[in-house]
C-alpha cells in the first residue's frame, strides 16, 4: 500500500484556477477525505492524483515516486466513480474478474482472486447473477469488488455514494469504513457531504475556491474550525455566528456581547473591528442567571434531540438539546455558552483567532 | 381552508393492493405527513385525495361533500410534485399567474398581481419574477412551484416529496420556511415523504403507512416515543432503533420476544458486557458500535469518548420498548 504526498499542486483551466497550491500527505492506510462544495477543486485534485488531469505545476508522489506526468495506467491506482458503473451485459463474476482477465491473468489465478474478494464483500452467493437485477447495495459491492480485485496501491473514490438516499448512504458509508478497516488500503475519497466525511475519514481536507481551508482529524475540524467557511460548512445545523464589534488583545479571556461578559478561551493574538463569536448548537444552553437573553422562535423535534431557534441580541441562534425539555414559542430564556468550545473569528479575513485551546492542534490541523 | 376526510379508502392496481382500508381525517390547519418507504402507498393516498386516482372502495370527503367521483379540477386542491414541472417558456410571474388565469377561476389581473407579489415575498423570489424559469437554480424553481400552489386558495395543499431533489442545506432551509408559511397561512397540508427528518420537524401529525395500511397516526413525539409496532419504531430515529432478542437482558414482560433500544434507552456503565467495534465521530454526536452476544448495537456516547475498538463497555436497558413475535408492542 502507499503513502501519497502532494506538494504545491496547482491546476489552471485557461484563466480559471481550479486548484491554487495544495500541499498535504495521505498516510499509508489512511482514509482521507477531500471535502467541499461543488467547484472547490476537490475532484480536480483527485483526478490529478489519478492521472486523469495533468497538474499545471507541483508534485504528486506515490510511495516516494514522482508520478505527476505519468499516465493513469502506470500509476497502479483504482478509481471508483459512482459505484453503479457496471457492465450490464455481464454477470457479477465477469464484472469483477474483467480487470484481471484484460491484464492477461491466468484463469486459476483469476478465480482465486475473485473468490477472495467476494468473500471480503459478502457477495459469494450472487456471483453468477446478472448485475441488472441486483439491489443498490449489491451493485455497489460489485463495483467495489472490481476495484479491489486488482490489488492497487490506493483507491480513489469520487462521490461513490452520491446517488443514494440518506439512510442507505449512511449504511453504505459504515460498510465502506468497515471494509477499509479490514483491508487497510490507502483511500482518497471526494465528497460534498460533510456528514459522510466526518463518519468515514481519518483525515479531512476542507477545500473552497481551490484553496485548502483546513486539514485535520474530523472531530478537531468540527470543534476548532480554522475559518468561518469551515465552521459553516461542517455541522448540521452549522455553527452559530454572533457578530460584535471588539478590540481584543493577547491574554484576555472574555468578550462583551450586548453589554454582557462572555468567557472565551484565552486569546494568543490581538485584533479589533467586526468580530464573530462562533458556537455550535449543542454548546449553547439555557441558564436563568445569564444576563444574555433570547426568545424562543421555533422548535424542531428530532427524537433524541431537538433544535430550538432563538432570537438573540446578536441575531438568530440555534440550540441543540435533549428533547425532554419542553419549551414554548415566545418564551424568554437566559443563554450561556460552553467556554472551551467558543471560536472567535475576524469577519474581514474569515480566520479563527488563535487561542490557548485551538493552538494546541498540531500543524496538520490548521491551514 | 377545509377539512378532508378519507373513509375506508382502498385502491388496487392489478394484483397489487396499494392502499388498504385507510381512514384519516385532516382537520383545518393540520400539517399531516404520510411517512413510509417506497411502495407503502403514500403517493397513491395523495393521488386519491387529489382526484388523479379514484378509489375502488371507500369515500373521500372535502368539507363534508363526497368528492370520490369528481375530477381534480372540481376538488380545488393544489399539488406540488417532486419534479418542479414549471413552464420553461414562461417567466416566474407567468408561471405563478397560470393557475389563477384558468377558465374555472378567471381571476381579474389586478387581483392576480396582488396575490403574486404577496406570495413572492413570503418565498423570497420577488426579485426573480421577470426571470425565465430556466434561469433559476434548483431551489428557486422549487420555490416557484410551491408558490404556484400557494397563490391559489384551495381546500388543501398536497405535496409529494417536494424537497427531495434539493441539496441538504437548501432542504433544511425550506423545511423551516414551509413550516412557517403553513403556520402563517393557516393552511391545511397533506405531505408525503420517506424522509424522517422532514416528517418530524414539520408535521403536526405523522401518519405511518405500512404496505398500504395506515398503522399509526400521531404527533411526531407520540410516534417516536410510543410506537405501536416494531415497524413504526424503525421509521423514526437516527441512529436507528436497535433490535435484539428480549431474553438477553432480564426484565422482559411476558410475551415479548424483541427488545427495541434507542440510544436514550441504553445506559452505559452497568449491566452486561459489550464489545466495542468502532466509533464514528460525527461532530455533534459520536456513534458507538457495539456487539453484545453476537448482536450489533449502535448507540451514542460522549462526543470526545476515548473508547477504542475491542474495549469492553457495560450496558443496560432503561425504559426500552418490547415487541411480540408479530412485531406488535408489548407494554
Amino acid at each position: 500500500m502507499a503513502e501519497i504526498i502532494i506538494r504545491n499542486l496547482r491546476k489552471e483551466f485557461g484563466d480559471f484556477i481550479a486548484v491554487e497550491s495544495s500541499s498535504f500527505t495521505v498516510g499509508d492506510g489512511d482514509f482521507f477525505m477531500l471535502l467541499g462544495p461543488s467547484g472547490c477543486g476537490k475532484t480536480t485534485t483527485l483526478r490529478m492524483i489519478a492521472g486523469l488531469e495533468m497538474p499545471t505545476s507541483g508534485e504528486i508522489l506515490i510511495d516516494g515516486e514522482e508520478v505527476g506526468t505519468k499516465p493513469a495506467r502506470q500509476r497502479d491506482i483504482a478509481f471508483v466513480f459512482q459505484m453503479f458503473a457496471l457492465y450490464p451485459h455481464m454477470n457479477v463474476r465477469k464484472n469483477i474478474s474483467y480487470p484481471l482477465v484484460s491484464q492477461g491473468m491466468r484463469r486459476a489465478e483469476v478465480n482465486k482472486k475473485v473468490s477472495e474478494v467476494s468473500r471480503i464483500l459478502g457477495i459469494e452467493d450472487i456471483l453468477d447473477r446478472p448485475v441488472s437485477g441486483l439491489s443498490g447495495g449489491d451493485r455497489q459491492r460489485v463495483a467495489l469488488g472490481r476495484a479491489i480485485v486488482r490489488n492497487p496501491k490506493c483507491f480513489l473514490m469520487d462521490e461513490p455514494l452520491g446517488s443514494l438516499d440518506a439512510e442507505f448512504r449512511e449504511h453504505m458509508a459504515g460498510e465502506l469504513r468497515e471494509l477499509h478497516d479490514r483491508m487497510g488500503a490507502t483511500t482518497v475519497y471526494v465528497t460534498h457531504d460533510q456528514r459522510e466525511a466526518m463518519q468515514m475519514g481519518d483525515q479531512i481536507v476542507v477545500m473552497n475556491h481551490g484553496v485548502i481551508e483546513q486539514l485535520g482529524k474530523p472531530q478537531d475540524i468540527y470543534d476548532y474550525p480554522a475559518t468561518i467557511f469551515v465552521a459553516d460548512f461542517i455541522g448540521s445545523p452549522p455553527m452559530n455566528f454572533l457578530e460584535f464589534e471588539g478590540n481584543l488583545s493577547t491574554g484576555i479571556g472574555s468578550i462583551e456581547l450586548d453589554g454582557q461578559t462572555i468567557s472565551v478561551p484565552t486569546l494568543k493574538e490581538s485584533t479589533s473591528g467586526t468580530l464573530v463569536l462562533g458556537v455550535r448548537p449543542e454548546h449553547v444552553s439555557f441558564n436563568d442567571s445569564s444576563g444574555y437573553r433570547g426568545r424562543v422562535e421555533a422548535t424542531e423535534y428530532l427524537g433524541t434531540t431537538q433544535i430550538i431557534t432563538l432570537s438573540s441580541p446578536n441575531g438568530p441562534l440555534k440550540v441543540r438539546m435533549d428533547s425532554k425539555e419542553r419549551l414554548r414559542e415566545g418564551e424568554k430564556v437566559g443563554i450561556s455558552f460552553r467556554e472551551e468550545f467558543i471560536s472567535l473569528f475576524d469577519l474581514k479575513t474569515g480566520k479563527a483567532l488563535l487561542s490557548e485551546i485551538n493552538s494546541r492542534l498540531d500543524d496538520n490541523g490548521r491551514s | 381552508m377545509a377539512e378532508v376526510e378519507l373513509r375506508n379508502i382502498s385502491k388496487s392496481f392489478g394484483r397489487i393492493d396499494a392502499v388498504k382500508d385507510v381512514s384519516l381525517t385532516i382537520s383545518d390547519g393540520d400539517f399531516i405527513v404520510l411517512l413510509g418507504p417506497t411502495g407503502a402507498g403514500k403517493t397513491t393516498t395523495l393521488r386519491l385525495v387529489s382526484g388523479l386516482e379514484h378509489p375502488d372502495g371507500g369515500t373521500v370527503f372535502i368539507d363534508g361533500h363526497d368528492v370520490s367521483k369528481t375530477t381534480p379540477a372540481m376538488r380545488n386542491v393544489a399539488m406540488v410534485f417532486q419534479q418542479y414541472s414549471l413552464y420553461p417558456h414562461m417567466t416566474v410571474y407567468e408561471n405563478l399567474a397560470f393557475p389563477l388565469r384558468s377558465p374555472l377561476l378567471k381571476t381579474p389581473e389586478n387581483q392576480i398581481k396582488e396575490k403574486i407579489s404577496e406570495i413572492a415575498e413570503v418565498l423570497q423570489i420577488s426579485h426573480k419574477l421577470n426571470n425565465r424559469t430556466t434561469e433559476l437554480s434548483g431551489g428557486e424553481m422549487q420555490r416557484v412551484s410551491i408558490g404556484r400552489a400557494l397563490v391559489r386558495n384551495p381546500s388543501i395543499y398536497l405535496m409529494d416529496e417536494p424537497l427531495s431533489s434539493l441539496d441538504a442545506k437548501l432542504r433544511a432551509d425550506l423545511r423551516v420556511e414551509l413550516k412557517h408559511i403553513q403556520a402563517d397561512l393557516g393552511a391545511t397540508l397533506l405531505y408525503v415523504t420517506h424522509d424522517q427528518i422532514e416528517a418530524m420537524t414539520m408535521a403536526s401529525k405523522i401518519g405511518v403507512l405500512e404496505e398500504g395500511r395506515l398503522v399509526q397516526v400521531g404527533s411526531p413525539r407520540d410516534i417516536y416515543e410510543d410506537p405501536v409496532s416494531l415497524y413504526v419504531s424503525g421509521r423514526l430515529g437516527l441512529p436507528r432503533i436497535n433490535t435484539i432478542p428480549a431474553n438477553i437482558f432480564p426484565g422482559a414482560p411476558i410475551g415479548a420476544t424483541t427488545l427495541g433500544l434507542r440510544s436514550e434507552h441504553i445506559e452505559l456503565g452497568a449491566g452486561l458486557p459489550a464489545n466495542v467495534i468502532r466509533l464514528e465521530h460525527l461532530g455533534d454526536q459520536t456513534q458507538l458500535h457495539l456487539e453484545i452476544e453476537g448482536h450489533k448495537i449502535i448507540t451514542l456516547t460522549d462526543v470526545h469518548s476515548q473508547l477504542q475498538p475491542d474495549d469492553i463497555v457495560h450496558i443496560q436497558p432503561k425504559d426500552p420498548l418490547y415487541f411480540d413475535p408479530s412485531g406488535n408492542r408489548v407494554r
